[in-house]
């Protein structure tokens, strides 16, 4: 497979002047939503799949590229002049990035947060070009017992290495994996709690549940705790950069990247650990260590760097093998097989065109970005400003006419609206929302694996471990099961080790209260754990 | 509330139990719904259709009990934080069950009395909920975008959603 020449087609398609309208819309709605408070990228995907039936697949996914991308930058756009940021690959962005905006230099912050990005964004599109070709190569050998073994490291890594409590995160994936059980059972054509109602034996539909759990559950959830006197925004003018600003600031894009892009193609990977990693980094390099805490320029554009690179890597693994790590991968993911596109390592010989054209349109999104939002960003800044009850009312109102408009069945906003509820007690209650959309989405295909698996082995359970890949991945996952317990141990006999880790940085008080920072000292411990190198 | 602190906090415990009995209940009826299928073995498919299930539902009593006992000894989830969110005032169900109500209305309505009818019921009851109090504009707000996403849909993307009462008029 010749990389250049399928990207150049790739190219070829994603310019035609109707993709290209798509990319900008996508990119703008990307950013747009990215900079209003309650909506992430993953929302909008979920809110925009029925909609985007009536295009072809090519063009949907190249408008999903760009909201994927734009919903990044727009995250941290918000961060920095909020200090409250809503996707948790940005809280390390708001650290420093709100303490310049602050001091009078909100524009240099946004302009090393959008320049940074897209240097990450480009090198890790780049990268994902040139290794996703690499790791397909290698997936074609692989049989159902790897494919299994990878599904069940990529579930157990999200469910146990994100988020700051592990056993809830399990329970959410319990949940997810039992709401994908319901329908019938596509082997024996048996029902699974669908309870003998007819409307649920093609189990629940992944829009229904996507919209569900990110936008009704947000929606109620936010209803619940309204913020009452509104945040300070900070006004911003155009960004823009010195040159003492350049000097400080590439370096630390380079560095970021290089995090963020290995850790996003990792199947626990994700952005909050490589965006915290940067920033520890940038900390220690820096030659303004005591800017540090007050708004130092290396502290936004590492961490930012960092988080698009990640974005950028998590498409490895989603597109070379269809294992999604993140919300919005999770989300696409679902479009693909609404499309009735088969995701996995045949997806680059059978839908070469449309990858291609998708990864190119990466490229072009990110150079959009950089274009748009440079010039356009106090604009982006009054959305900030949206009435809320507006802003809320808008969402319920789209995901009810996006769940509607799948199936045209009143019936599916019932499961809207009780799923809905659910996403607002898991939000409450700290149930991580990750696991059960991968749990919901995995789990019919990860059961599809095991049933493959055991047929080929005629039911001996040995066939699970019948290819080394395999193996290697189940110590893998009994490292990351059982690595907190052994912690745990060496933490009571050698009480230093555990002041000893990775230095905290100093949590800045957020206006906003404690809530918003939860995140921090958990990624302190599991960046502190180097799962990989303790294979005995 | 006008209860002390440490009731309120022991009442907040309380309420986190509610969730290990959903995790419970979720798991029990797994079980119970995967062991009432009847299958013969089969060569082609030795692991059937019950296995992932039983799987599944022993995985949430697992969790379940997990969880009574965490939140037992004091373990608390974490409420989740957000831009607008202000985690300081207890969930204002005043709010949220108007909230639910309109959202309900609205599936009760669309199927008689059509999208267009519903809708507007819909964004115009939520933004009352929610707290705006320009009656009219809201209204003439939620009229339009009712009327919009109709003929947008009908006419951009070929869905037709239902006319209902309107039925001709659209």
């Amino acid at each position: 497979m010749d990389v250049w020449s399928s990207l150049m087609d790739g190219f070829a398609t994603a310019l035609t002047p109707m993709n290209f309208l798509y990319a900008v819309i996508g990119v703008l709605l990307g950013t747009a939503v990215g900079v209003l408070p309650g909506l992430g990228p993953a929302m909008t995907v979920a809110l925009l799949l029925p909609v985007t039936y009536a295009l072809e697949p090519t063009s949907a996914f190249i408008m999903f590229a760009g909201i994927y991308y734009g919903g990044m930058y727009g995250g941290s756009t918000t961060s920095i002049l909020l200090n409250t940021p809503g996707e948790s690959s940005s809280v390390v962005t708001a650290i420093e990035g709100n303490k310049m905006a602050k001091a009078g230099r909100a524009a240099q912050a946004l302009a090393t947060a959008a320049i940074g990005s897209f240097v990450a964004g480009t090198i890790g599109t780049a990268l994902l070009a040139v290794c996703a070709p690499v790791v397909v190569e290698f997936a074609v050998s692989l049989g159902a017992p790897s494919y299994f073994s990878i599904m069940v490291l990529a579930l157990l890594a999200v469910t146990a290495v994100l988020g700051s409590s592990r056993l809830r995160g399990f329970a959410s994936l319990g949940l997810g994996l039992a709401i994908g059980l319901v329908g019938l059972d596509v082997v024996t054509g048996q029902a699974r709690l669908t309870f003998g109602v007819p409307l649920l034996a093609d189990g629940l539909d992944i829009v229904v549940v996507a919209v569900a759990i990110f936008a009704v559950g947000e929606a109620l959830w936010v209803a619940a705790h309204l913020r009452r006197n509104p945040l300070q925004i900070i006004p911003v003018g155009r960004p823009w950069m010195g040159k003492q600003d350049w000097k400080r600031s590439w370096k630390p894009w380079l560095r970021g990247t290089a995090y963020g892009f290995p850790f996003g193609a990792l199947p626990a990977g994700g952005a909050e650990i490589p965006t915290f990693l940067s920033y520890v980094t940038e900390k220690r390099l820096s030659k303004h260590p005591e800017e540090f805490g007050k708004g130092a320029i290396e502290g936004v554009a590492g961490p930012e760097a960092a988080n698009n690179a990640a974005a950028a890597g998590t498409l490895t693994p989603m597109l070379a093998l269809g294992l999604p790590t993140n919300a919005t991968a999770a989300v696409m993911l679902a479009a693909f097989t609404s499309y009735g596109i088969q995701p996995g390592p045949q997806l680059f010989s059978s839908q070469g065109p449309l990858v291609w054209a998708l990864i190119a349109s990466l490229f072009i999104g990110n150079l959009l970005l950089l274009l748009i939002n440079l010039p356009l960003a106090p604009m982006w800044a009054k959305l900030l400003q949206i009435p809320r009850p507006y802003l809320y009312a808008g969402i319920l109102f789209f995901a009810t006419l996006g769940a509607y408009s799948v199936n045209l069945q009143a019936f599916d906003l019932v499961l809207l609206l009780a799923l809905g509820a659910l996403g607002f007690m898991m939000r409450r209650f700290g149930l991580p929302v990750l696991p059960l959309i991968l749990g919901v989405i995995l789990g019919p295909r990860i059961e599809k694996q095991l049933r493959q698996t055991l047929q080929l082995s005629a039911g001996d359970p040995a066939g699970l471990f019948s290819e080394p890949i395999a193996v290697v991945i189940y110590i893998i996952v009994a490292i990351i099961l059982v690595w907190p317990f052994i912690f745990k141990l060496i933490r009571r006999n050698r009480p230093a080790l555990a002041t000893g880790g990775v230095a905290t940085p100093s949590a800045p008080e957020a206006p906003s209260g404690s809530s918003a920072h939860p995140d921090l000292p958990v990624h302190s411990e599991s960046s502190a754990r180097p799962e990989k190198k303790e294979t005995p | 509330m006008s209860s002390s602190p440490t009731l309120a906090s022991r009442l907040k415990g309380r309420a986190e139990l509610g969730v290990a009995l959903l995790l419970g209940a979720a798991g029990a009826l797994v079980i119970w719904d995967a062991a009432r299928i009847s299958t013969p073995y089969s060569q082609s498919d030795p692991v059937g259709p019950k296995t992932l299930p039983f799987i599944v539902g022993a995985m949430l009593l697992v969790c379940a009990v997990l969880l009574a006992v965490n939140v037992l000894r004091g373990g608390q989830g974490e409420a989740e934080g957000g831009e607008d969110v202000d985690l300081t005032h207890p969930a204002d169900w005043k709010t949220v069950l108007p909230l639910a109500g309109a959202f309900i209305l609205n599936i009760l309505l669309i199927d008689w009395a059509g999208w267009v009818i519903s809708g507007t019921v819909l964004f115009w009851g939520s933004v009352l909920a929610l707290g705006s109090r320009h009656y009219i504009r809201d209204g003439i707000i939620s009229l339009a975008l009712a009327l919009l996403t109709f003929y947008g849909f009908y006419l951009g993307l070929g869905i037709a959603l239902p006319a209902g009462l309107l039925e001709g008029i659209l």
